[in-house]
């Protein structure tokens, strides 16, 4: 999942400081996860802006905001209120945002949240970074447990030596990645897959922006 | 061959210490700390963007300590170059003539001045090692020829207090495959943790300097036991400091016993005294225990 935090309120007002009417965009999935932009959040934001003054002209959730042809089917419905707003705010992550302003290309779309990184939900509200789509996935020899992500420094041949306690030098909350790599190979007898030289990494496969096609 | 690599092939227990280069471009107590120390160790590091803070780039002091007439062994780490750089300034330094380079993964730039860069960290310092290797095979890491291969020593680090120690040994084996000839340790202060460090990798054929850091006070102590990951001083060192008059001169003395004990025991190949910022204390440590 995609997840994502809501931006400052004041940096939001900063952004629409020149838009008075402005329609509001939310996201069935992620960010509905996340309470950055289900329907419960936009109401709330419709009513804060009511509160400084802005008119919102109309809303919608979109199912969800990465699609481009939902999102286009969905806003078609509200063209009225769309095309009657000077700006439209989006709460989705920065692809769902993005999405929206290129199906909305005529209006300023602006971000009501900051994506901070694919990661899995741990329990309602808690969310753990858990893969930076590097493109060449390692999980097949570290035993399930990613190097790239869950390792401060993305170290690929074992442990740096500021691992304490087993935490992480940079941040001592989290397990550092490469005693739990160790501990897991252990307990499954592949220790051997530890002591494999891996070279540097192969990048290319993350070289930006990437484009996937499947289906001709 | 480099002084270093003679000594520690010829089995004669060797003396490195390190010297962080200044921040600043005042060169004068660097360069009189070096002559302080002059002919008197095999080698000199020097720090690389120690602990993720700016100063001369290890590479620009390592040529200054050859002019000096001392040994330099460059450290260089992965944290802020990527391997078109680190190549780039391995050739740089075997140009010209530094012998000596320590592999380290490095510091996260949340530690130093400069919290907000970004990291690199294409390599760890095991790939740094690979690739140092592979350019002294007359290679660049993609395999192109070079006009002419550049010879070096090449050393890395290891924390013998590690829990778990065994991850710690396999990753030394890696950086020996990868073309690691010495080691040098975080600071040690408990001799058992030397021992049982020593005893885990007696088979492994690698040349080992134990690290030395001689305290200053018992803050010092209980500061790094806090926060430096890898060093623990025992409560009956601080107690020591504690009851002394002279709080360095005791760090020193309690230096000099340790460093003692190690030739005695033969624990280790030498020593490396890291004196992070209190150089000119080096040359009387090496009196103390007659190096
Ligand atoms: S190695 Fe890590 S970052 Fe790369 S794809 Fe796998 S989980 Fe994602
Ligand atoms: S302590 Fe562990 S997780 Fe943290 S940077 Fe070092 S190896 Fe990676």
């Amino acid at each position: 999942m995609v997840i994502t935090e809501h931006k400052p309120f004041e940096e939001i007002l900063e952004m629409l400081k020149d838009s008075q009417s402005i329609f509001i965009t939310g996201c069935s999935l992620c960010a509905t996860s996340c309470f950055t932009g289900g329907e419960a959040q936009v109401l709330e934001m419709k009513e804060k802006l009511e509160k400084e003054g802005k008119t919102v002209t109309g809303y919608a959730i979109l199912d969800p905001s990465c699609n481009k042809l939902q999102v286009r089917a969905t806003l078609k419905k509200q063209k009225e209120a769309v095309d009657a707003a000077d700006a439209i705010l989006c709460m989705a992550c920065g692809d769902g945002a993005q999405t929206v302003a290129a199906v909305v290309d005529d209006k300023p779309v602006f971000p009501a949240n900051n994506t901070m990184f694919i990661g899995e939900i741990e329990r309602v509200g808690h969310f753990v970074e858990a893969c930076k789509a590097c493109g060449q996935c390692e999980l097949g020899w570290t035993a399930g447990i990613c190097p790239i992500t869950k390792c401060a420094k993305g170290l690929m041949n074992g442990p740096c030596g500021g691992s304490k306690n087993g935490k992480c030098e940079v941040n001592p909350e989290n397990d550092c990645a490469w005693v739990l790599i160790y501990e897991r190979l252990e307990k499954l007898g592949k220790l051997d897959k530890m002591l494999e030289l891996k070279p540097p990494k192969d990048h290319s496969k993350a070289y930006n922006p990437r484009k996937i096609v499947v289906k001709k | 061959m480099g002084l270093l690599e003679e000594k520690l092939k010829s089995g004669e227990f060797v003396v490195t210490a390190e010297m962080a280069p200044p921040k600043g471009i005042d060169m004068t107590h660097f360069k009189e700390c070096a002559k302080a120390v002059k002919g008197r160790v095999a080698g000199v590091n020097v720090t690389d963007f120690q602990s993720a803070v700016v100063r001369v780039s290890s590479l620009g002091a390592a040529v200054i300590l050859l002019e000096e007439g001392l040994e330099p062994i460059m450290q260089i780490t992965g944290r802020d170059r990527n391997r078109i750089a680190i190549q780039g300034e391995l050739l740089a330094a075997g140009a010209l003539g530094i012998k000596n380079v320590l592999a380290l993964t490095g510091d996260h730039p949340m530690f130093g001045d400069q919290p907000g860069a970004k990291p690199v960290y294409d390599c760890d310092s095991v790939n740094i090692l690979m690739i140092a290797s592979k350019l002294m095979e007359g290679q660049d890491w993609a395999g192109n020829q070079l006009n002419k291969a550049p010879e070096f020593f090449l050393g890395a680090s290891v924390t013998p207090l590690f829990d778990p120690l065994e991850a710690q040994i396999i990753k030394m084996k890696k950086k020996m495959q990868a073309g690691a000839k010495f080691f040098q340790t975080q600071a040690v202060y408990d001799i058992e943790v030397l021992r049982k460090f020593r005893e885990a990798t007696k088979d492994l054929n690698a040349k080992v300097l134990v690290g030395v850091i001689p305290l200053k006070s018992p803050g010092m102590a209980n500061y790094m036991n806090k926060n430096v990951p890898g060093i623990h001083v025992p409560d009956a060192l601080i107690e020591r400091l504690k009851g002394a008059e002279n709080k360095v001169k005791e760090g020193l003395k309690i230096a000099a016993e340790f460093i003692n004990q190690v030739k005695e025991e033969k624990l280790c190949d030498g020593v490396h005294i890291m004196a992070i910022g209190a150089e000119e204390n080096v040359p009387i440590l090496l009196d103390m225990c007659n190096l």
